[in-house]
């Protein structure tokens, strides 16, 4: 089957849906690809490197009428002309919110894929773009603020006196926030973030940031699909005020909070931003649907009365074109991966597999949005045997788990019993045994454990050479031997001389291959 | 006859080589050291074997007959010594120590039979018993270390032998064993020492073919302990305190190695000897732990090139593969590019305690970079890589995770913390212990099929 790419028309998509790199990978499955000429132009891939990855370069109809059209945004109406019924075309929809273009995409025939209804299921993580895109629009907002920012973001003690670091306010901790609390904080600033999961907070902290917790509320637990939802009244309002606290000392504001399928959450009100430093930045990553912002505007970069910059960009990733395009075009291999488990270069769509069927929004003239909810709590797992909290329906936990008795440790007298009877067992058999008897058994006795003292400290690594050396020395038992062999009688010499050929053997070998054994250890 | 004098100084020489020995245990446990500690055994050696030969030369009716006979049967038998020393392969390594171990056993059963004919009737009870004794753990050293043997060189299959009974098989021969003791010491009969020496004969095959290929660290470090108490037990016989004190040392330190072995996997002594892994445990379970993640060479390259720690966990497999060459290629191609690659050992890994170590060595993998399972395993959250070549239990998380697991309380080196896993495998079959790996369903697992060598070839030439 042959993969098509055409070029983005959206005005000031920078992105393209499969980079040189991909098409290797592409081909690799099996597929043909096609490539409309120029479509790479804008994230640094010439037509010649996609050449050179094998694939067509063609025109942009001929790109459209392929099996399987690859895209970063929706197909704008004169393209979906251009496709043939029976297409498969994987793009960015948002069904949800487009349930026009969902019903033109149907009524055109074709099978279509809508990467940004990927489900949050650690199986689809590589797929998912929304997260992917996130990331790099994470970063990028940090650099536009510090484009922005009139000071740096490092605080340092200089000859010409000291430089505070920059405060930044990070609101959602999504992959978005979480990028930009990973940017913003090596860049040397004071990082604090926000969001209205709990659960988050141990991530927040590991990027080096500080969690804001508002105090006293009860934990309403993970939501279930993996995004955060709507927070009920007494939590907003608690919110307000922990932002408008905050709001007043940072420097950097970067707001990030969406709620997939609705407007974005207003979390910065006017009187906020009017309260804010001049000079101070916020970057509204929300702005695209409605903004986090008060007065932030899609695209814009608007200055306040009071001198607070607020951007409200929308295309932060493909700010990025180059990087976007590779990790946007990566999602959308590892999404043909799924769909061709023969890797013969032909599709397979199984809808009974939940990741495909969450992302087909339509195919053969039917609509199939939305899908049956998955649900895919992060929370762990509630700890086998917990206090009694087990979220787990009555019955499925009850069954299992037969209960292991504890070992009851043992009684210490037990020991010093044991110690006295053989103690006088010892000296029982002691008392019976000629002198020479316990001579020898005194040697052996401190032998055994002058051998454990010193075994003890030998490193792990030496084990086998210890190993050996002990094998050769055990060859001592050749003295045994060698004092027998000079008998008068025949037997006893011919045992005698087998006995020392045996341990001669022993102890050559030994010694020789610890030798080399050591020989080869040595230290960089 | 000799004098008092000669006496004295051959006891002298032998309380000079017991030093000696001490010492060239001691020097083996560090690094530094190692070399200087082989030196001063070899010293010991010559020394204890001069005042021997000595002594034997000028207590013999015939000296030169009996110098004759111990210089030719020791040129045999250096020879051969020498000679698979310098030949076996280091992945043969458990193979030739094992095979080192039956000779200690099969010379005790010797000198023992020797003892019983040159004391006759004359013997004591306490010498009786030394002798039954010595030939006993001689003749279950001798057997034992053949089995370890063939199973480790493949000669003859690994998996455990399951006889019906098999414990009180084991229990009638201890018992049996111990009758012929009462009915020897009593007698001096040869018949009830010979009985007793085919049942141990019987007895000690019988106790490591019942032992499976995984356990085979605590099963050579056992019979290495059992070789030095055979040697002590002749020595006992011989009034040879040399002896004694030289097997003393070699049977406590196998002593501690087998119990280090069974520490590492949270067994007890016993279970281990009983032999089978997981016999009691059902494995019925077969709990659906998701799919696995396959990659290929060049994506593991492009993943390593970005790393800046990789830690290196190798096991059994890669001593199967003979990976370890590559292995070692690979980590010196990382380090040039100021890669931080390390190695993470656990102490079971091969079959011979140190196993891994010695092949890495071998490989000119500087030992400074070779970590044990406590050293690295909080390092583990730090690391961008960990490639796992051919080992399986040793890194199940399932043994901390899930209590009703066979291997629940082993402890593992923690991969899973990692950033990326890289497992390196033949298929996803489980390992010795039959369990199944959750590591490799984990989101940030990897598998890399096929042959570990020709994998980590691949790896270096995308590199």
């Amino acid at each position: 089957m042959r993969i098509g790419v055409p070029a983005e028309s959206k005005p000031g998509e920078t992105r393209v849906a499969a980079t040189p790199k991909t098409v290797e990978q592409l081909r690799a499955l099996g597929y043909e690809v096609a490539i409309e000429q120029g479509a790479g132009a804008q994230s640094a891939f010439s037509d010649e490197a996609y050449a050179a990855a094998d694939a067509s370069v063609v025109d942009g109809p001929e790109a459209w009428r392929s099996d399987i059209v690859l895209k970063v945004n929706p197909p704008s109406d004169d393209e979906i002309a251009l496709l043939q019924p029976g297409t498969t075309i994987a793009c960015l929809i948002s069904p949800a919110i487009n349930p026009g273009l969902v019903e033109r995409l149907t009524g055109a025939g074709v099978t279509a894929l809508a990467m940004d209804a990927v489900p949050r299921i650690s199986r689809a993580q590589s797929l998912d773009v929304l997260s992917s895109m996130a990331n790099i629009g994470g970063y990028r907002a940090v650099i536009e603020a510090a484009n922005e920012y009139g000071a740096t973001f490092g605080g340092q003690v200089t000859a010409a006196g000291k430089v505070a670091p920059a405060n930044v306010l990070v609101v959602g901790a999504g992959v978005a926030g979480l990028a930009a609390i990973g940017t913003a904080g090596s860049l040397g600033s004071v990082v604090r973030a926000f969001d209205a999961r709990p659960e988050v907070a141990e991530q927040v902290e590991s990027m080096g940031a500080q969690f804001l917790r508002i105090e006293g509320l009860e934990d309403e637990g993970p939501s279930a699909t993996g995004y955060a939802k709507e927070m009920g009244e007494d939590f907003n309002r608690r919110a307000a005020e922990l932002y408008a606290e905050q709001t007043k000392v940072a420097d950097i504001v970067i707001t990030t909070a969406l709620i997939p399928g609705k407007p974005a959450p207003r979390l910065i009100t006017e009187e906020m931003v009017a309260a804010m430093k001049p000079g101070s930045v916020v970057v509204d990553m929300a702005a695209a649907n409605g903004g986090n912002v008060a007065g932030s505007l899609p695209d814009e970069r608007v200055v306040t009365p009071n001198g607070v910059i607020i951007l409200g960009y929308t295309d932060l990733p493909g700010r990025l074109p180059t990087q976007a395009s590779q990790l946007y075009s990566t999602n959308l291999v590892n999404l043909m991966k799924l769909l061709t488990p023969g890797k013969d270069g032909r599709l397979v769509l199984d809808l009974e597999d939940p990741v495909v069927r969450g992302m087909t929004v339509c195919r053969d003239g039917e609509t199939l949005w939305p899908p049956p909810a998955v649900s895919v709590s992060a929370a762990p797992a509630p700890a086998a045997g917990g206090a009694g909290t087990t979220a787990e329906p009555a019955g499925a936990g009850a069954a299992e788990k037969p209960e292991k008795p504890e070992k009851k440790p043992r009684d210490p007298r037990v020991k010093y019993v044991a110690m006295a009877v053989a103690a006088l067992l010892f000296a029982f058999v002691a008392a019976n045994s000629p002198a020479v008897f316990l001579g020898h058994f005194t040697v052996f006795a401190l032998a055994v454990i002058v051998g454990f003292y010193v075994i003890s400290n030998v490193a792990h690594a030496l084990h086998t050479p210890l190993m050996s050396e002990t094998n050769a020395i055990s060859g001592i038992i050749l003295v045994g031997a060698i004092l027998q062999v000079g008998s008068d009688s025949t037997v006893v010499q011919v045992v005698a001389f087998v006995g020392i050929v045996i341990a001669s053997i022993n102890i050559f070998g030994g010694f020789a291959v610890t030798g080399r054994m050591l020989q080869m250890f040595r230290k960089d | 006859m000799a004098g008092t004098a000669t006496t004295n100084v051959v006891q002298a020489a032998y309380i000079v080589s017991a030093v000696l020995f001490v010492l060239s245990l001691a020097g083996l446990s560090k690094h530094e050291k190692a070399k200087e500690g082989n030196a001063f055994g070899v010293t010991g050696m010559v020394i204890a074997l001069l005042a021997t030969i000595w002594l034997a030369v000028s207590q013999a009716s015939n000296g030169i007959v009996t110098l004759l006979l111990i210089l030719v049967a020791m040129a045999i038998g250096g020879s051969i010594g020498l000679w698979r020393a310098r030949v076996v392969e280091m992945t043969q390594m458990p193979e030739l120590v094992a095979m080192l171990h039956s000779f200690v056993g099969l010379a005790a059963v010797l000198v023992g039979f020797n003892s019983h004919i040159t004391a006759g009737d004359a013997s004591d009870t306490v010498h009786s018993v030394e002798v039954f004794l010595g030939v006993f753990i001689g003749a279950v050293t001798f057997t034992g270390s053949i089995v370890a043997f063939l199973k480790l060189s493949a000669r003859i299959k690994s998996s455990p032998l399951m006889l019906p009974a098999r414990h009180w098989l084991n229990l009638l021969a201890v018992i049996v064993s111990v009758v012929l003791l009462v009915v020897y010491v009593q007698t001096h009969a040869l018949w009830a020492l010979l009985a007793m020496t085919v049942i141990a004969l019987a007895f000690g095959w019988h106790l490591v073919a019942s032992i499976g290929g995984g356990d085979m660290p605590v099963v050579v470090s056992m019979l290495n302990s059992y070789s030095g108490w055979a040697a002590a037990a002749a020595g006992f016989m011989l009034g040879n305190d040399l002896l004694i004190v030289t097997g003393a040392l070699v049977g406590s330190s196998g002593a501690i190695l087998s119990y280090i072995m069974c520490k590492a996997m949270n067994r007890s002594f016993i279970s281990v000897i009983a032999g089978g892994f997981g016999q009691e445990v059902s494995l019925g379970d077969d709990k659906d732990y998701g799919e696995h993640r396959e990659t290929n060479a060049e994506d593991v390259a492009e993943l390593l090139k970005d790393a800046k720690s990789v830690v290196i966990t190798p096991g059994y497999g890669m001593a199967v593969a003979q990976a370890q060459y590559p292995v070692a290629d690979l980590t010196k191609k990382l380090r040039d590019r100021g890669v931080d690659v390390r190695f993470g050992i656990h102490p079971v890994a091969g079959r011979l305690p140190g196993h891994m170590n010695v092949l890495l060595a071998e490989a000119k993998v500087p030992y400074d970079i070779v970590e044990e399972m406590d050293e690295i395993n909080d390092d583990f959250p730090d690391t961008d890589v960990v490639l796992v070549i051919g080992a399986n239990d040793t890194v199940n998380p399932a043994a901390s995770e899930e209590p009703t697991s066979p291997i629940a309380g082993m402890p593992v080196l923690e991969v899973w913390k990692a950033k990326d896993v890289v497992v390196f495998k033949r298929s996803m079959a489980t390992g010795y212990a039959g369990v199944q790996n959750p590591l490799f369903f984990k989101d940030n697992s990897q598998m890399l099929f096929g042959d570990a060598k020709e994998r980590v070839e691949d790896i270096i030439k995308a590199l």
